[in-house]
């Protein structure tokens, strides 16, 4: 096995995603002064009840305005290590600034996401040591996963005086923060400069092992088996995220020209060789923000991209915010239709036949349609990476396939392990990631130091 | 991290930032939670015989749509029982031992100044801070700022807290005076042990100009008030530098006052010689909470330049005040534009029309129509840049902003001044900055050329003239 913790984390150029141009670039000083000083520096204040990691929003744009952009840095990063990606990749619509009391007021609130993107920036790129390290306990934690849920747990167990050792399947490390996030927020490349910052942040106390399968049984080359990790390691934290797409199961499916949402966003961000020549018309399948990203992506690439949704647009799970974009960007939407054959002549895909549907169901009788398509997305969610969860005795599921915790520790039923991110949640934000791995973190550590 | 320790003639404090004797400061409740948040020491609320409030007693002055700038108020001396202050002082010291507590103090006879001075003391105060600078309604009763006018009896009521006190003596001067030396030399001659300034300014916050009646409103009436907040903090530093750089009132110990509300405002007061600086109005409006901000902005900064303690910062400015005859008059900046930055507001350009030289130009104007605007001297040349960037904003090629070219000014170098004003009022950051200039001048100032006798500018009155031909 190859240690990369001393890897160049880079992506190949030639992406589609550097087609995008960020949404919302980075504040140069004067835009983030002027932003911060229109914050009113509320007290008990609704924007750090909304985020999931409860970062002091107005302690740290005080100090944004105050010129103390380490000591913001400092405040958001204590309370979320991926603060910097969070602060580009939050739906801060429905979390921060959407609690934000000008909203009350009638006025814009504050941009909350611009500013903590800012003050992480431009403090870690003035100096990144922000923190200072504990010393050295002599423990190591095995990490499975290089999601966001790890590298924040694997950074924070490292200050803390931990070794961590993190193993992902992927040769590319961040999960679907490197590989899933719609580009006009935030690139791969920025995902991994973060995770590089997490690696310089902990010297060399974190372990990245790139191209490494965890499995149940004897391990093989380029494996480590679940039983060698509970042996060898003095903790374990499962950071698995979630498994394939799922698929649609209609006849037709199987071939080219369909694909699941997140193999194809992981394509768009980090494979030079996918194209989309000969892609005029693409469908996505699917009501969620992925699927909401994936059209949104497309529309901006100049593909007449249409999201096919089996409800209406009012019980979408996707946030609105994220349709009314993608919709000027120029995505559509087909609603109340539900897919029932991938249309193929001579084995090329030609449209997606679709029938009206009824609460989320195909209407018996109702005539189908056809909508052309050169490529089909599939986004209805994914499955769950059950298997390698499984592998760790102890460890239960709940009847939906996540992993059962301790809320209050992230403990599993194995007193060594814990777990935390999307494999936990079963799918939910960066953000829910971090503040997850920080509660793990804390059970982790005092159980280390003997506290219990 | 820097030590932000600090020993203010002998009283130790774990960092320079107190809170200003004033409300928030009222109670020990009050100060221990101050402590629970950072704050290094507190100045408790001015202990006194007992007075009577008025309602409402606060003013506030808004600028733009921000507001308190500055804050007035006429709330006199603590409100409460002498016996109850003095038992929670004794109580805060006693779970703080570490923090500072300063007993202000305002009675107007000899025999009470020796009695509350000894009560304060007992109850465990760790130095005294003599108010002679409130100036309202305690002026009226011969106490406060009318002590702090009066340098004599300044001087004797410091010499009878000296011959009392055990611990420190602060004297907080008023800046209600013509020269503050007066009071700070009368403080040096009485042996009080240190300076606190600058207690608040006269002031009437403005008119309520239905009921034409000044504010803050009593009833039918209002009185002056003490100004304070960000508004007052030039003031401040500027009498605490002529205190830090007189030869002899330098050697006390100073605690900086004055529109004080973050760790930028403290290290300014701390370069220019405090050792200790106070707080009131920032926390009045925002809470005790903005000290974290204060230690570790100060704490930041003191790292990036590699200053091992606080007391590496102490007056490293006060050097750099000179005065203005000692100003170099070789020294040269002139305006520059960055046409990229530029988002053809021209507020620089009415400025320095109406309120300076009339340098800045206009691109793209006739001479006739620029004469038509009031320009009497026209740059010989327009500057390169400015033709280039007025064709490159044309094109839609200036910057991300497409600003006409013909909105972006340009400056006539060998007619700007320096003054600094259009980048002043620019609201862009770093658009316009000041270019210092080789003036290829020897460095003169006005008083060498007094000495060379080189100090004649012709064209004054004819009396003047004539005086200096003889």
């Amino acid at each position: 096995m190859d240690s990369h913790s001393s890897m160049n984390l880079r992506l190949p150029p030639g992406r589609l995603e550097e087609r995008f141009h960020e949404k919302k670039p980075l504040y140069d000083e004067h835009e983030a002064l002027t932003e911060a000083n229109r914050c009113l520096y509320c007290v008990d204040a609704p924007c750090v009840t909304a985020c999931p990691t409860k970062i002091d929003v107005p302690t740290f744009i005080h100090k944004v305005a105050t010129g103390n952009v380490r000591g913001a840095a400092r405040t958001i990063l204590t309370e979320n290590l991926l603060g910097e990606s969070c602060g580009q990749v939050c739906p801060v619509e429905t979390l921060c600034a959407g609690a934000c009391v000008y909203n009350a007021w009638e006025r814009p609130p504050i941009q909350i996401g611009r500013l903590q993107h800012y003050a992480v920036t431009t403090a870690i790129a003035n100096k990144p040591d922000l923190f200072e390290l504990a010393p050295e306990t002599g423990k190591t934690v095995a990490l499975v996963g290089a999601g966001p849920a790890s590298i924040a747990a694997a950074g924070w167990l490292a200050l803390r005086g931990h070794r961590a050792v993190v193993f992902e399947k992927k040769t590319i490390p961040g999960g679907l923060n490197t590989l899933g996030i719609a580009p006009y927020k935030m690139k791969g490349d920025a995902a991994l400069k973060e995770i590089a910052w997490v690696l310089g942040l902990a010297k060399g106390r974190i372990e990245l092992r790139l191209g490494v399968d965890v499995v149940a049984g004897a391990a093989g080359a380029e494996e480590v088996s679940a039983a060698a990790l509970l042996a060898d390691y003095d903790a374990v934290f499962l950071g698995l995220g979630l498994g394939a797409d799922s698929a649609m199961g209609v006849p037709g499916e199987d071939g080219e020209g369909v694909v699941g949402a997140t193999a194809f966003i992981e394509r768009l961000k980090a494979d030079p060789a996918l194209t989309l020549d000969g892609v005029q018309r693409a469908i996505v399948v699917g009501g969620g923000n992925t699927a909401l990203d994936a059209v949104h992506e497309l529309a901006s690439l100049g593909v007449a991209a249409t999201m096919v949704y089996r409800r209406s647009e009012a019980k979408m799970p996707g946030y609105a915010h994220e349709l009314a974009a993608a919709r000027v960007d120029g995505a559509g939407l087909v609603e109340d239709r539900a897919p029932i054959e991938v249309v193929r002549a001579s084995g090329k895909l030609v449209a997606l036949r679709v029938a009206p549907a009824k609460d989320g169901k195909p209407v018996g009788g109702a005539a189908p349609e056809d909508l052309p398509a050169d490529l089909v997305i599939v986004a209805i969610g994914q499955n769950r990476a059950t298997q390698i969860a499984q592998a760790f005795a102890g460890v239960a599921l709940d009847p939906k396939g996540r992993v059962v915790v301790d809320p209050a520790t992230h403990r599993t039923g194995n007193a060594k392990v814990w777990s935390g991110g999307d494999c936990v949640n079963g799918g939910k934000e960066v953000v829910n990631a971090v503040a997850e791995a920080k509660v793990a973190v804390l059970a982790i550590h005092s159980t280390l130091m003997g506290a219990n | 991290m820097a030590d932000l320790s600090v020993d203010f003639c002998g009283i130790k404090s774990p960092n320079p930032f107190w809170l200003a004797s004033a409300p928030p400061t009222n109670t020990g409740a009050q100060i221990m939670r101050a402590f629970d948040a950072g704050w290094g020491g507190a100045v408790w609320k001015t202990l006194g015989n007992p007075i009577v409030n008025v309602s409402s007693r606060f003013g506030g002055i808004d600028y733009g749509s921000t507001r308190m700038m500055g804050l007035n108020n006429i709330e006199l001396i603590t409100d409460r029982p002498l016996d109850v202050n003095l038992r929670e002082i004794t109580e805060v010291k006693k779970r703080y031992p570490k923090h500072v507590v300063i007993a202000s103090l305002m009675v107007e006879t000899k025999d009470e100044w020796r009695e509350i001075i000894q009560k304060a003391e007992d109850a465990g105060a760790d130095g005294l801070e003599l108010n002679f600078g409130c100036p309202h309604g305690m002026c009226e009763r011969g106490m406060g700022s009318a002590v702090g006018n009066e340098p004599k009896v300044l001087e004797e009521i410091a010499r009878w807290a000296v011959s009392f006190a055990k611990t420190p003596v602060i004297i907080k001067l008023t800046p209600n005076v013509s020269d503050i030396v007066e009071p700070g030399e009368a403080v040096l001659r009485s042996g009080a042990h240190a300076i606190s300034l600058i207690n608040t300014i006269k002031s009437i916050m403005g008119v309520d100009l239905e009921r034409m009646i000044p504010l803050p409103r009593v009833g039918k009436y209002s009185t002056n008030g003490g100004y304070c907040g960000p508004a007052v903090k030039p003031i401040a530093l500027h009498l605490l530098s002529q205190l830090t750089r007189h030869p002899t009132i330098k050697a006390l110990p100073m605690s900086g006052i004055g529109g004080i509300g973050t760790w930028r405002d403290a290290a300014e007061f701390i370069a220019l010689g405090a050792t200790t600086v106070q707080v009131c109005t920032a926390v009045m409006h925002y809470g005790y909470r903005i000290v974290e901000d204060m230690i570790e902005g100060l704490s930041d900064f003191l790292d990036d330049r590699g200053m091992k303690s606080v007391n590496e910062l102490r007056g490293l400015a006060i050097g750099q005040y000179q005065e203005w005859g000692d100003l170099d008059l070789s020294f040269r900046v002139v305006a520059d534009v960055n046409e990229e930055k530029c988002i053809g507001c021209q507020l620089c350009y009415v400025a320095c029309m109406d309120g300076a030289h009339q340098c800045i130009h206009l691109p793209g104007r006739t001479e006739a129509e620029a004469r038509k605007a009031g320009h009497l001297h026209l740059p010989a040349h327009v500057p390169e840049r400015a033709v280039k960037a007025v064709a490159l904003a044309n094109a839609g090629q200036l910057g991300p902003r497409a600003v006409p070219g013909t909105r972006i000014p340009f400056v006539d170098e060998d007619e700007c001044i320096g003054c600094n004003l259009c980048s002043l009022v620019c609201p862009v950051a770093g658009c316009i900055t000041m270019k210092e200039l080789d003036s290829g001048k020897p460095v003169e100032t006005w008083n060498d050329r007094i000495q060379k006798g080189t100090n004649l500018v012709p064209g004054g009155l004819d009396a003047t003239e004539r005086a200096r031909r003889f």
